[in-house]
């Protein structure tokens, strides 16, 4: 069991939890994820990791709230406990001074650029960060992300924070005033997509971290897996991340949508139990 | 009781109704079969039996306790040797084994080893637990690495001796392929638990959600954490694909992906258990292991209008049990022979509609000493198709080899090892079961988890001499 110390509601649907693990915070490196399950029914799910405080032992987990398992997670308060934390998963990413380099987080994808950022910024690069989302409900740790970058910029597709538009926006404005070496994007797969695609005429390298289904995350299934160019690869292994110019975008978004109509429909059976007046159905 | 008595049949669910539920197969003896049925071994003096035992079970011993009406006594006997007996006695090749030696079986029928180890393994689950003596404790300290069939084997024989074990499994359940693999009809996961308990009332630890190479290294076992010798059984849980077009649409699964959901993540009792799994009406398996056998077979039970085997040689070549396949042909699995899929095409969802198959013919022995499959030049066959399992064999996961220094390693990534003793080319680290072999058998493995227990016995008796 794996306690959680602290949760912080980061919006509307965005939450933050601090879990006791501390053999996965002794480990922990940037742009690595773990696999969380909430409960004996429950099923796995990959969360990135956001931070970890090595010392006190404990981890940082952002999720959103977007469907069955996140939404039941959403529920657990400060001193419940998460029954399996395993971690932590995938390689590292590779930190070292490139130069300049923007850090783009999109929606939730904020929590795992922050420490990528933040090391890339210790390693001595000149660090631009962009964060956006569809509003500013969505957006968080702005104040954090201010304080390890050169330059923090905002972008809300309503406007409702920053400048109004998407990332690729902004990143398309700091790339036609100043060199960029390397970019880091991690968000919905769509926005890595966009972003993948403005780096691409000008060759800049950009990593995207993806986020396919997974089962064990650790390359036992390969449910994760991903075409990178002409090759197919185990994103809880070989990933997350890879170089943006090279995924097959559409092939890992229709992978992503396969379960959709068994996700509704454990939905609908958990609100049934509920209101049902039968007491706990599973 | 005369010579030619033939062996007690077992019953089992019938194939009709069976083939839509996930409760067990085969139902096990009654008392009285199992006595009928040891009474037919001749007790030999020098019992060819025990020979065929990878873990060198006194077979003639634990019969005779069951003739006599002593099933404690069968079960002390049994449990001597194996750690694991209701799992054997369900899921262990007997025909290519203890039963294949059976004198019995040169003019008649073989003893049916394998069933009267199942029923004294079930008695003794039936009856109250009782914790196993604990030995005279000793100071050292054993990592085992997966709690598959060779750790725990490994893992209970070093506990049994008085070593202090660790068992490390990185899923959040222990047992390996009894577990995620082998699903329910053919092996209850409820008796794999109470196997694991007895394991556990041994005094082994068992430190689950633990990914050796990632939470923790062999190196860090070794060097900081206290240990004085190392097992790794992590066994082949790394996919094969076949690498062909089209194979990562949306309804391709590796088999341990297929069974994984369905096994351990219990999706068959979606929305009970919140992992889905996604199973259309036509469904093929491809390969004809007992992987395949079990993925084509629990498609049916998932819902699958039609479940095919599709293999590119014939039956005759097939390397399943034949219990298996008799099984999955009674319950309408069909086969598709000299058949193997060259592409997979989809919908504009990205979703699997159908596939393209070469047909093959046979053509001289190769290596394996089987028929070479050699396809026939332009003549292949289209097939509508919604859900396809992988299921061409497994390698070595490499999480563990790759992180641990000086491990010396097969082509293939498999780790070498001594095959009397599991010793491989770093100190104090022994290897077993299917990270060493490959892909093969749970007894296989059990029997490498207990020669490695030997082993690590000697090294550290050798050390604690120094």
């Amino acid at each position: 069991m794996y306690k959680i110390v602290r949760k912080e509601n980061l919006g509307s649907s965005v939450v933050q939890f601090d879990v006791e693990a501390p053999k996965i915070a002794a480990k922990a490196k940037s742009g690595q994820f773990i696999i969380v399950r909430l409960d004996e029914q429950s099923e796995r799910i990959p969360l990135t990791i956001a931070d970890y405080d090595r010392e006190a032992g404990t981890i940082t987990m952002i999720f959103q709230a977007v469907g069955f398992s996140t939404n039941a997670l959403k529920t657990l308060e400060a001193g419940d406990s998460i029954l399996d934390v395993v971690g932590p998963l995938g390689t590292a990413s590779e930190i070292e001074n490139y130069g300049t380099v923007v850090c783009i987080g999109g929606g939730v994808g904020i929590a795992p650029v922050y420490p990528i950022a933040r090391d890339l910024k210790e390693a001595g690069n000149k660090v631009i960060s962009i964060i956006g989302a569809r509003n500013e409900d969505l957006l968080f740790w702005k104040d954090k992300m201010a304080a390890i970058s050169d330059e923090l910029l905002i972008a809300t597709d309503d406007g409702s924070a920053g400048i109004k538009g998407f990332v690729t926006d902004v990143l398309k404005s700091v790339m036609d005033r100043e060199n960029v070496d390397r970019v880091w994007a991690i968000g919905p797969m769509v926005m890595m997509k966009a972003v993948a695609n403005t780096t691409r005429p000008s060759g800049v390298k950009t990593i995207v971290s993806l986020n396919p289904i997974m089962v064990d995350g650790t390359g036992m299934c390969g449910g994760c897996r991903v075409q990178i160019g002409t090759e197919t690869k185990f994103a809880c292994v070989d990933g997350p991340e890879f170089d943006g110019h090279l995924v097959d975008f559409d092939l890992a978004m229709r992978r992503s949508s396969v379960y959709k109509t068994e996700e509704l429909q454990a939905v609908e059976h958990d609100h049934q139990c509920r209101i049902g007046g039968i007491g706990k159905c599973h | 009781m005369p010579l030619k008595a033939p062996r007690t049949s077992m019953p089992a669910q019938d194939p009709a109704e069976r083939s839509h539920n996930f409760k067990e197969v085969a139902l096990g003896y009654t008392a009285e079969m199992a006595k009928t049925e040891a009474s037919r071994c001749l007790d030999c003096k020098n019992p060819l039996c025990v020979k065929g035992c990878p873990v060198e079970v006194d077979i003639p011993g634990f019969i005779r306790a069951i003739v006599s009406d002593d099933m404690s006594g069968a079960v002390d006997v049994l449990k001597q040797k194996n750690n694991l007996p209701a799992v054997c006695g369900r899921v262990c090749p007997q025909e290519s084994q203890c039963e294949s030696k059976c004198v019995l079986g040169i003019k008649g029928e073989s003893v049916a080893i394998g069933r009267l180890e199942r029923y004294t393994a079930d008695w003794d689950m039936a009856q109250t637990f009782k914790a196993p003596e604990k030995p005279e404790p000793k100071s050292e300290r054993v990592a085992i690495v997966g709690s598959g069939p060779a750790g725990l084997t490994a893992a209970a024989d070093l506990a049994k001796m008085g070593y202090q074990v660790t068992i490390f499994e990185a899923l959040h359940t222990p047992g390996g392929v009894l577990m995620y693999g082998i699903p329910e009809f053919r092996l209850p996961k409820a008796i794999v638990q109470q196997e694991i308990d007895y394991i556990r009332a041994l005094g082994v630890q068992i430190e689950v959600n633990a990914v050796v190479g990632k939470t923790v290294l062999v190196d860090e076992l070794l060097d900081t954490e206290g240990f004085d010798a190392v097992f790794i059984g992590t066994g082949a849980g790394l996919p094969n694909f076949m690498n062909i077009p089209g194979e990562n649409l949306n309804g391709v699964y590796s088999s341990n992906e297929f069974l994984t959901r369905t096994n351990l993540m219990k999706a068959y009792d979606f929305p009970n258990y919140h992992t889905p799994i996604k199973i259309g009406k036509k469904v093929a398996v491809i390969g004809a292991g007992n992987v395949a056998m079990d993925a084509a077979r629990t498609a049916l039970r998932l819902g699958a209008e039609e479940s095919y085997i599709v293999y590119r040689r014939s039956a005759a070549e097939m390397p399943a049990r034949h219990e298996e396949i008799e099984h999955a042909e009674e319950e309408g699995v069909q086969f598709r022979l000299l058949h193997s899929p060259i592409a997979y095409e989809g919908d504009e969802k990205g979703q699997l509609t159908k596939m393209t198959l070469q047909r093959f013919e046979l053509g001289e022995p190769d290596a394996s000493g089987r028929r070479r499959p050699m396809p026939i030049e332009g003549d292949t066959v289209e097939m509508p198709i919604d859900t396809v399992v992988v299921a061409i064999g497994q390698g070595p996961n490499p999480l563990v080899p790759h992180s641990t220094e000086g491990l010396e390693l097969t082509k293939k990534g498999n780790i070498v090892a001594d095959e009397e003793t599991g010793v491989t080319s770093r100190d104090g680290v022994f290897a077993g079961g299917d990270i060493v072999t490959g892909a093969a058998t749970v007894i296989l493995a059990m029997g490498a988890g207990k020669k490695s227990a030997r082993a690590i016995d000697a090294y550290l008796n050798a050390k604690r001499d120094q």
